[in-house]
């Protein structure tokens, strides 16, 4: 079927263009369904349509899990793809694996593609460059943690819908007015490790782990039960006891509770606005994800959550030069612009951002850029480059469990932020025994 | 008494059952002994390099109290699991046994529920009693209970076992038709000559004869709610909330295709082989020898 597919793709391209030579083929491996799905496909019709050299084939593996499992055992079978979709957490596991990667600063170095770092967003692509600044796989969706907030509901239950959120103390006094005017839901939150401890961690210039968040080495601890994180999510406890704060799930179950108008703030990440301007019936706005006033060095920058595009090694030289002229193409400021303003990802240069500026894209539709500003504001320090923690998938679910048991009032926000490290070490070294 | 039959040459079974080994050989042994190797090793997912530990990966399981009181967590799922799906089988196959009109009908309906897969069958309860927007969750609003399996664990235990049994109700179902419809009509006519009114019937006579198929069914659904059960946890608590719902195959599944940790997910693996072998060898030492076949 695959080879049906691409066989079929590379008659029709020799058909229309009327050249006898072979195209080299690149296979590339995603996670994107829906809406998402058909963008990337756009995207890679328009690379197959700008040249003759190269077909890029792309193929839906299931969800960011399943598509790193099929890579990984195609890999393991011979069969790997060029480029295939890894989310950020699973980025240190792929820079582990350095006989089954090919760094994307290499690709482009073989490929002869003009590659200047420095064009790109480095708060975006620093979660994916290593130490001393060599890129290695390619940001493709990024996005950061902001402030939803439904203006409708603020206003019916007495509070002024322009009243200003930057800080979680004002925050705190907003839930307050809303529950007692009984308001069920005034705050709700999807991804609660990524917003709450991750992007918190960085938003404050705290360490999530030593070692610069794991990128000095995999010899790395947790380290996110500072004070700090112990009393916000002390905090977000305490609200989750007096029905201020609503727990609804470990992934973004929490969009339907805000999209369907029943919460009135809501974190989540830069990427949900297609989704609330599709569905939301209430005037909402984004504003930028609130800090605690009176933390040393807060606001710094949040960090990004989403995919990036791994090279597999393994294959010609002359299909990495393919992977090279497709990655460039992707980078281009069009493209880029394109897929920040229809998706509300992350531009991934700064060429693109300045782009959708003048396109006047950020004028139109107020709020869009309140992401790019938060992630770029300020140049990212160690604590806010990023993260690189090995079984780092699993060590979310750790955190989902402990937090889990703070919301339903079992726990106090340092036993749980405790445990969570203390668990989520000892994978961190089985992870540095795989690793060496 | 046993009633053997018995073969003259040793090759003709052989060959008879050669099919059955080879299957087994190929589908079971080799697999489980490529778990109880990878057991021993740290192995990177990729599969570039593999470090010798020894018994680590298993040192490093039982040192876990979350491993540990999963065990609990399995042992409640599974014994939920087989009681409700088996004790509404055999309810409903009493019932369908004594219809006699439209008997075809009610079967096929009850039999449905085993076409849906596991994944399948747990999103559809989620949806039903989702938080938000589940059915059931609002008319239990309305008799005012809060229910929130999010972060309630005694909900999601509950649930997770409703979900996985439904679809196990309607295997078990048709095994205690077929066992009900097996006994012969004169024996109970006789009992019920001599007085016997249904219950008594049915404790002393059709519950007895029913209890090879009874049987069967507690072993199968023992190893149905151990091994197949993690598609409806996945899809509707993921383990959570906490670990009230990690029972051991889902974490042998997360932490080998989430976590990419082959070698615990293979010693996990090996202990769950060693438990249930533990465990059917208990029900057919202790339990068979109550079945009369």
């Amino acid at each position: 079927m695959k080879y049906a597919v691409s066989t079929l793709a590379v008659a029709a391209t020799l058909g229309s263009t009327g050249a006898a030579f072979a195209q080299t083929e690149i296979q590339f491996w995603h996670a994107f369904t829906g809406r998402l799905g058909e963008l990337l496909a756009e995207q890679v019709e328009g690379f197959n349509a700008s040249q003759n050299d190269y077909v890029v084939v792309q193929s839906h593996k299931g969800n960011y899990s399943e598509t790193l499992n099929a890579g990984i055992a195609a890999f393991r079978a011979g069969e790997q793809p060029h480029v295939m979709m890894v989310f950020e957490v699973g980025t240190a596991t792929m820079m582990a694996a350095e006989g089954a990667i090919k760094p994307v600063y290499e690709v482009m170095e073989m490929g002869g593609q003009e590659f200047d770092p420095g064009a790109y967003i480095s708060s975006v692509t620093g979660y994916y460059t290593t130490s001393d600044g060599r890129m290695l796989s390619m940001p493709y969706n990024s996005s950061t943690p902001v402030l939803w907030v439904n203006r409708d509901l603020l206003e019916a239950n007495g509070v002024d819908p322009d009243t200003d959120l930057s800080t979680w103390q004002q925050v705190d006094a907003v839930v307050d007015q809303l529950a007692e005017a009984g308001l069920d839901c005034p705050m709700t939150t999807s991804w609660q490790s990524w917003i709450h401890l991750e992007n918190l961690s960085a938003y404050h210039d705290v360490p999530f782990a030593t070692m610069e968040n794991g990128f000095g080495g995999t010899d790395t601890e947790l380290a996110f039960n500072g004070p700090v994180q112990i009393q916000h999510i002390a905090q977000i406890g305490e609200w989750a006891d007096e029905g201020k704060f609503v727990y609804a799930g470990r992934r973004n179950e929490a969009g339907g509770n805000f999209r369907g108008g029943e919460c009135a703030l809501f974190t989540e990440s830069s990427a949900g606005y297609a989704g609330i301007a599709a569905e939301a019936e209430f005037d909402f706005d984004v504003r930028p994800l609130p800090y605690w006033e009176g933390v040393e060095g807060a606001p710094q920058n949040t960090i990004i959550g989403g995919a990036s595009l791994w090279v597999m090694a393994g294959h010609d030289d002359a299909e990495f030069a393919g992977v090279a002229e497709f990655f460039n193409y992707l980078a281009s400021p069009e493209i880029q612009a394109k897929w920040h303003q229809d998706t509300g990802y992350l531009p991934i240069t700064s060429a693109a951002g300045e782009l959708t500026r003048e396109q006047g894209f950020y004028e139109e539709n107020p709020g869009t850029d309140i992401a790019v500003i938060q992630m770029t504001a300020k140049a990212p320090t160690a604590n806010s480059k990023g993260l690189r923690l090995g079984s780092f998938d699993q060590i979310r679910g750790i955190i989902d469990e402990e937090l889990e048991g703070v919301w339903a009032g079992d726990k106090t926000a340092e036993e749980a932020l405790n445990s969570a490290v203390e668990r989520g070490n000892q994978l961190l070294r089985r992870f540095e025994q795989a690793a060496n | 008494m046993e009633k053997r039959v018995t073969f003259k040459g040793i090759w003709l079974p052989l060959l008879l059952v050669a099919p059955q080994i080879v299957i087994t050989a190929v589908f079971f042994f080799y697999p489980a002994g490529q778990a109880v190797w990878q057991s021993l090793f740290i192995p990177d997912p990729f599969g570039l390099s593999m470090q010798y530990v020894g018994l680590d990966n298993f040192r490093f399981l039982f040192d876990d109290p979350f491993y540990r009181a999963s065990f609990v967590t399995t042992a409640v799922f599974s014994i939920l699991v087989t009681a409700v799906s088996m004790g509404v089988a055999l309810y409903l196959a009493v019932l369908a046994d004594r219809l006699i009109k439209g008997s075809g009908t009610y079967r096929t309906l009850l039999i449905w529920p085993y076409a849906v897969a596991p994944a399948v069958a747990g999103v559809l309860w989620l949806f039903m009693f989702n938080t938000r927007v589940g059915v059931v969750t609002w008319y239990l609003g309305l008799l005012g209970y809060d229910w929130n399996h999010v972060l309630n664990d005694g909900e999601a235990m509950g649930l997770v076992v409703v979900a996985s049994a439904w679809g196990r109700i309607s295997y078990n179902f048709l095994f205690f038709l077929a066992g009900l419809q097996a006994i012969p009509r004169s024996v109970i006519e006789a009992a019920a000559i001599d007085g016997a009114r249904f219950w008594t019937r049915f404790r002393t006579i059709v519950f007895p004869l029913l209890s090879p198929t009874t049987f069967f069914l507690l072993v199968v659904n023992i190893v149905y709610a151990f091994f197949e059960t993690f598609g409806v946890i996945h899809t509707i608590t993921s383990g959570g909330p906490q670990q009230a719902t990690t029972i051991l195959v889902y974490k042998v599944y997360s932490d080998g295709f989430v976590g990419q940790d082959l070698g615990s997910s293979a010693a996990q693996s090996v202990v769950l082989l060693v438990l249930v072998s533990i465990l059917t060898i208990i029900q057919f030492r202790y339990i068979e020898r109550r079945v009369h076949y």
